[in-house]
């Protein structure tokens, strides 16, 4: 789940990283009334995009007309597609220099992993090899003194900048492991004459951890369909074609999509409704497809704990209660596949053995409608 | 010669009491698997399959010397069973759970190397030595013995690709599930390394997906160390980008993960990458008759 940048920010008070004096807005006029506290301000729109800057979603301002101009204006942006909503209004910090500091999650290492680079405030990706130092953290040391003097080194940071990082290091390894980060990511990273000020916050919490983070907000950036999917506990993204795809798997849900477009289909959308889903899942995973008013529909069933009996008398319960108007093409394989082919026959439902010769029927079938 | 895991293995199902647990014990056994007690706590005294229940994995362990354990719990709580099984001395741990914590797995990853021990998964089918005995989910039919060694990140679309080298007579010598999450025990690497010492493997098919760098990874291995042939079959070709295709892994961030990096990264290696499952059986059979 990714967090706002006001909501990264008021994570980062929690553990003693100073950010910029702040307020959060919905409306232009109250981005006045910011200025008048503050003086000369940043105004941010809060958005989930990475685009936000070069998209002008960052405005400044020194009096109250300027800011309600400018809040006005970035409340009528659309960035990446999605609307602003909030402002985060800050105060102008006065910057001596810019750094990027983020942790992250080495899949391959294990561990969290630390990038620290002199190059802050530009693209990360645009950032050389050899600028950016990394550093793999062992969870079971955690972030030592010697750690952040190191990644100093490194980066070739000394004197006050240096006393300053080994300062501040170790404050967000801590927020990003209670807190169960997938990212937390700070750039620029700024040196004001204040000492270090955390000057943009993203935030990433991991979605399987936030059964205990309760206290965190939910922000989603799924549709209404996804979010109507993950209701359902199905694995559900929505594409732009007309075959509507149901799998069991995650891989072999990715594959039977790819198979699609190989033999020159589009799929409609991504579905796997998973190991062993019980006759009441696969039913609405059913009826969520026939909700999207796709063309065709493909069926791929390679039953492990999938029992093809049950799917298919899904399909035919939805078929009865429902209606399902559209043409099908069935693949059906695995644990009881015999009893679920018998089921489907009597409704008229052929089935396929092999997913090859499924596929190619559902792209076929998309040229009959 | 079976690699991790061979007919003796001694193994205890933690979590068997539950569906999933039970279920699989049986499932266990009949393909061979010496499964010597399960562990659940408050349920020691029972039995399941057969197989006495123990209070805690210590216990199992001290009445059977057992050696390996595979998990069926709910997230939450598999972290403390894993770093249990851990701390009882178990060399092999296979954790099927899905949607287990990060940070709980880094935790889980970290005691594991300090006790040299071997993690499989998470949200993995675990693996199987064909013919010998399987610690994990997968559907017995299709594991018979045979020259090929298989290692995938997905499930299902590992059994239909199995599943086709079957149909064609190939059978495998081992098969190891990786797990879909991004922070999981065994890497591809790993497991090529052991395919290439393994004198009954003579060919190893890698099934990847996108998302992660784990291919890109295996590929400068298999280029610079294998000399056994590989064939690869890559999933998610079709995937847009920053959308999570049902495993936490299989996501391309920020760039990266594509499957065009992976397949140029494994054809450069010298990797057939077969464009449908289906063509993975005769790569495999053309690689096996060069022999």
């Amino acid at each position: 789940m990714k967090l706002y940048e006001y909501l990264g920010k008021e994570l980062f008070s929690k553990y003693d990283i100073p950010v910029p004096r702040g307020k959060l807005v919905e409306r232009a006029d109250q981005a006045g009334q910011v200025v008048d506290e503050l003086g000369g301000v940043v105004i941010k729109s809060q958005v989930l995009s990475g685009k936000r800057g070069k998209a002008g979603g960052i405005g400044f301002a020194s009096d109250f007309a300027e800011a309600e101009k400018e809040a006005a204006r970035i409340l009528d942006l659309e960035i990446d597609g999605l609307a602003t909503e909030k402002l985060l209004i800050e105060e102008k910090i006065e910057i001596e220099q810019e750094l990027y500091l983020a942790i992250t999650i080495d899949g391959s290492a294990h561990r969290p992993l630390v990038l620290a680079s002199l190059d802050g405030g530009m693209d990360v990706e645009d950032v050389a090899e050899d600028r950016m130092i990394s550093w793999p953290v062992d969870v079971t040391l955690g972030m030592q003194g010697y750690m952040a003097r190191e990644i100093c080194r490194r980066m070739g940071v000394t004197g006050n900048l240096q006393k300053e990082l080994v300062k501040f290091l170790p404050k967000l390894y801590r927020m990003f492991r209670e807190q169960d980060a997938e990212l937390a990511e700070i750039n620029p990273l700024a040196l004001t004459p204040d000492g270090l000020v955390a000057a943009d916050a993203k935030v990433t919490i991991d979605d399987d951890a936030l059964y205990r983070h309760q206290e965190l907000p939910r922000i989603t950036e799924k549709t209404a369909l996804e979010l109507k999917a993950e209701e359902l506990d199905l694995a559900y993204v929505e594409l732009e074609g007309d075959i509507a795809v149901m799998a069991n798997g995650a891989g072999i849900t990715m594959a039977t999509l790819d198979m699609v477009k190989h033999y020159g289909g589009e799929p409609a959308n991504f579905l796997d409704f998973g190991g062993g889903a019980d006759l009441e899942k696969t039913s609405q995973s059913l009826e969520l497809l026939l909700g999207t008013d796709p063309k065709v529909l493909l069926i791929n069933i390679f039953g492990g704990i999938t029992r093809c009996d049950v799917v298919a008398e899904a399909f035919v319960r939805v078929k009865d209660n429902k209606g399902i108007d559209l043409p099908v093409s069935f693949r059906l394989v695995g644990t009881n596949e015999s009893e679920g082919r018998t089921i489907l026959e009597k409704v008229g439902i052929k089935t396929f053995t092999s997913m090859d010769e499924a596929v190619r029927h559902a792209v076929e079938l998309t040229g009959t409608v | 010669m079976p690699i991790y895991i061979d007919q003796n293995t001694r193994v205890v199902v933690q979590g068997i009491t539950g569906r999933q647990g039970s279920f699989h014990t049986g499932q266990m056994i009949a393909y061979g698997t010496k499964i010597v007690g399960g562990v659940s706590p408050g349920k020691g005294g029972q039995s399941v399959e057969g197989v006495p229940v123990y209070n805690s994995t210590f216990e199992a362990v001290e009445h059977h010397s057992a050696e390996a354990s595979i998990l069926f719990m709910p997230a939450p709580f598999a972290k403390d069973a894993a770093l249990e099984a851990l701390d009882a001395g178990l060399k092999i741990i296979v954790l099927i759970p899905e949607s287990i914590p990060l940070h709980d797995a880094m935790e889980i990853m970290a005691y594991a190397r300090q006790k040299n021990a071997v993690v499989v998964g998470p949200n993995t089918f675990g693996l199987v030595s064909s013919g010998n005995s399987k610690i994990g989910i997968m559907p017995n039919r299709y594991f018979v013995p045979g020259p090929v060694g298989v290692v995938s990140r997905s499930g299902t679309l590992c059994y239909e690709i199995v599943g086709h080298l079957t149909e064609n007579d190939i059978g495998t010598t081992t098969v190891v599930g990786l797990g879909g999450d991004r922070v999981v025990g065994l890497h591809f690497i790993d497991v090529l390394k052991k395919f290439e010492d393994d004198p009954a493997t003579e060919a190893v098919v890698m099934v990847g997906e996108i998302g992660g760098s784990a291919e890109e990874e295996a590929a400068a291995h298999i280029a610079s160390s294998m000399t056994k042939p590989v064939i690869s079959y890559l999933a998610g070709k079709s995937a847009p980008p920053g959308k999570r295709m049902g495993h936490a892994g299989a996501i391309i961030e920020r760039g990266r993960g594509t499957f065009e990096s992976k397949a140029e990264a494994l054809s450069k290696a010298g990797v057939k990458v077969a464009d449908l499952p289906t063509a993975v059986p005769p790569l495999i059979k053309a690689v096996l008759a060069d022999k």
